[in-house]
């Protein structure tokens, strides 16, 4: 009996850790050992150095000479997440709620998650597009209230380039939020609502006082999904701007690769990732914590 | 009444229609601009619904031997089919293991797959790559594969994990009592009771693989290991960008994961609800 439930473990474990240990588990160690390697030394100098590097297309926090203003990727990767997030949030639940008095709603839904299975690349592609001078959605429209810096292209201005990719993450990802909270809504109880109703509650209490609580674990899920997906944009800024025009755009996930690519500087490549992987690591911690306690409560 | 009834509807219905036509704009727009000739769009824009139509853009992006999108799209399908067939399997098995076999350290292996989900790709690719050139995996279709269906496995395990602990315990235990096998139970109960799952885990690994660009510039440097994504992205030029050749390319590019939506819709969206919120 023993040794059949050895041989179990064997058969069903064996493969995938297998699979997780070589590809996932033994390049993550090799990186953060890589990142601490300088030369033959085992030093914090990696991670100096890609801190305070000031080349606009490689600078984390200071860039000189910079863009207006001179900031690096992780100051974008913050604006990115202070604006975007909320807008996912609020737009995601609101347009939720309001959906459910909809006719079609369904086909709505369907259109407004269409950017979650979009390659990046094309994502990107379409961002471009939007902005674009002559023929983009944003400038065609400010160009008619005669606003001349919005009316050329968003992607090639350093003052405009990253909040053209802010706004089109919020058309990509607002499909993720809106589904969550869609699904969240669906189970809060109607009785809770027409008790409410009852006792004379008016519809925007009904809102602020039971469904925005009711929806809190939601909200907490959604912003964590959304700030690690922002911490890891890699893919639309790299076909729209690459980062530029002079390292206006950057972000963290393009500054890794700028090393390692276009550099090939392993080590410096790799403190960098260990810098979004610690940063990720804090919603991701939170997520974890969230999930575990939803076990113990279930058992 | 009932009139005062119908305007608050439309109250609520029209804006919200308008808000989502004009999320979809920029798709209606990027159709179009395929299959018009450029010059006609740049002289009277896209939105001009007269002039010619013509499936010109779509014929040169795959003709052109210089795009050689036909050989993107072929590799992009054998890495995404594979990448998602491996993982499902393992990661079955995985989950399988957390919920129904008994070991040592099963919350820590636990914490490790939720750890390793939300790990940045950029966090493995240096030392694989130092890896993959040293035993000739570089540069390969192989490589790449494996890679993906790594990556796949802590996602779908969780996702299968959650979906195994919807079935009643009883069918396990009695195939138990019965004495049959863990293998026969796993294959032939577990399995068919999970197509739902696997449906939906399979759509989305599909799409997230056919979509990436990150992991297939490091490791497929070679233009004739380029995927679809890696020959998009060439399509457009440094300075001079061809709207109609480029939208057509986007096309082609989204239209295996935007068939899979279509056809998987229910289980494509109840997939990103349980990798969001636990099932």
């Amino acid at each position: 009996m023993k040794i059949k439930g050895i041989k179990d473990l064997v058969i069903f474990l064996g493969p995938p850790l297998a699979i997780l240990a070589i590809f996932v588990f033994y390049p993550i160690l090799g990186t953060i050992i890589i990142s601490f390697l300088s030369g033959s030394s085992f030093t914090f100098e990696n991670y100096r150095a890609v801190l305070f590097e000031t080349i606009p297309l490689k600078a984390l926090i200071v860039a000189s000479p910079g863009p207006y203003p001179p900031w690096g990727a992780l100051v974008h990767n913050a604006v990115w997440i202070v604006i975007a997030v909320p807008a996912v949030v609020l737009l995601g639940m609101v347009l939720a709620y309001t959906l459910r008095k909809i006719f079609g709603s369904s086909i709505v839904l369907g259109i407004i998650f269409l950017g979650m299975v979009l390659p990046g690349v094309v994502s990107g592609l379409i961002i471009r597009f939007m902005f674009d001078g002559y023929i983009g959605i944003f400038p065609r429209i400010f160009s008619l209230f005669n606003i001349p810096l919005l009316s050329s292209t968003w992607t090639i201005y350093p003052e405009t380039a990253l909040l053209a990719l802010i706004l089109g993450s919020i058309w990509l990802w607002l499909g993720f939020s809106v589904t969550l909270y869609s699904a969240g809504l669906d189970s809060i109880p109607s009785s809770l609502i027409e008790a409410a109703l009852i006792d004379g509650a008016s519809e925007r209490e009904i809102f602020t006082k039971i469904i925005v609580p009711q929806l809190k674990p939601v909200t907490i899920v959604v912003t964590l999904m959304t700030v690690m997906w922002i911490l890891k944009i890699f893919d639309i800024v790299y076909v729209v701007t690459g980062g530029g025009p002079g390292g206006a755009s950057t972000v963290l996930a393009l500054i890794m690769y700028m090393y390692f690519a276009s550099a090939l500087e392993h080590n410096k490549a790799a403190a960098v990732a260990v810098i979004l992987a610690a940063l990720t690591l804090i919603p991701a911690y939170w997520y974890i914590r969230m999930v575990l306690s939803g076990e113990k409560y279930e058992e | 009444m009932r009139s005062k009834i119908f305007l608050r509807k439309l109250f609520l219905n029209l804006p919200i229609w308008i808000f989502a036509i004009l999320w979809l704009l920029p798709f209606i727009a990027l159709v179009i601009m395929s299959i018009k000739p450029y010059t006609e769009v740049i002289l009277s824009g896209w939105w001009s619904i007269g002039g010619n139509y013509t499936l010109k853009n779509y014929i040169e992006v795959l003709t052109n031997p210089s795009y050689n999108f036909l050989r993107g799209l072929g590799n992009s399908f054998i890495i995404s089919s594979l990448s998602t067939v491996i993982p499902i399997i393992f990661a079955a098995m995985l989950a399988y293991s957390l919920n129904y076999l008994s070991f040592k350290y099963k919350t820590l292996l636990f914490i490790l797959i939720l750890f390793f989900m939300s790990v940045p790709q950029q966090m493995v690719v240096i030392p694989l790559f130092n890896l993959y050139v040293k035993v000739g995996l570089h540069d390969t279709l192989l490589g790449i594969i494996l890679l993906h269906s790594a990556w796949g496995v802590p996602w779908i395990a969780f996702f299968m994990r959650n979906y195994f602990k919807m079935i009643p315990q009883s069918l396990i235990e009695a195939a138990r009592v019965d004495g049959a096998p863990e293998s026969t139970i796993f294959f032939r109960i577990l399995m068919p009771v999970s197509i739902p799952a696997l449906i939906a885990a399979s759509a989305i690994q599909f799409t997230w693989v056919w979509g990436d660009f990150f992991y297939a510039m490091v490791f497929l440097p070679t233009p004739a290991n380029y995927v679809v994504t890696q020959r998009l992205a060439l399509l457009k030029g440094q300075y001079h960008i061809d709207w109609g050749l480029l939208s057509a390319g986007a096309i082609l590019t989204m239209l295996p994961p935007l068939l899979m939506y279509v056809a998987f819709k229910k289980y494509f969206v109840r997939g990103f609800i349980g990798w969001g919120v636990k099932g």
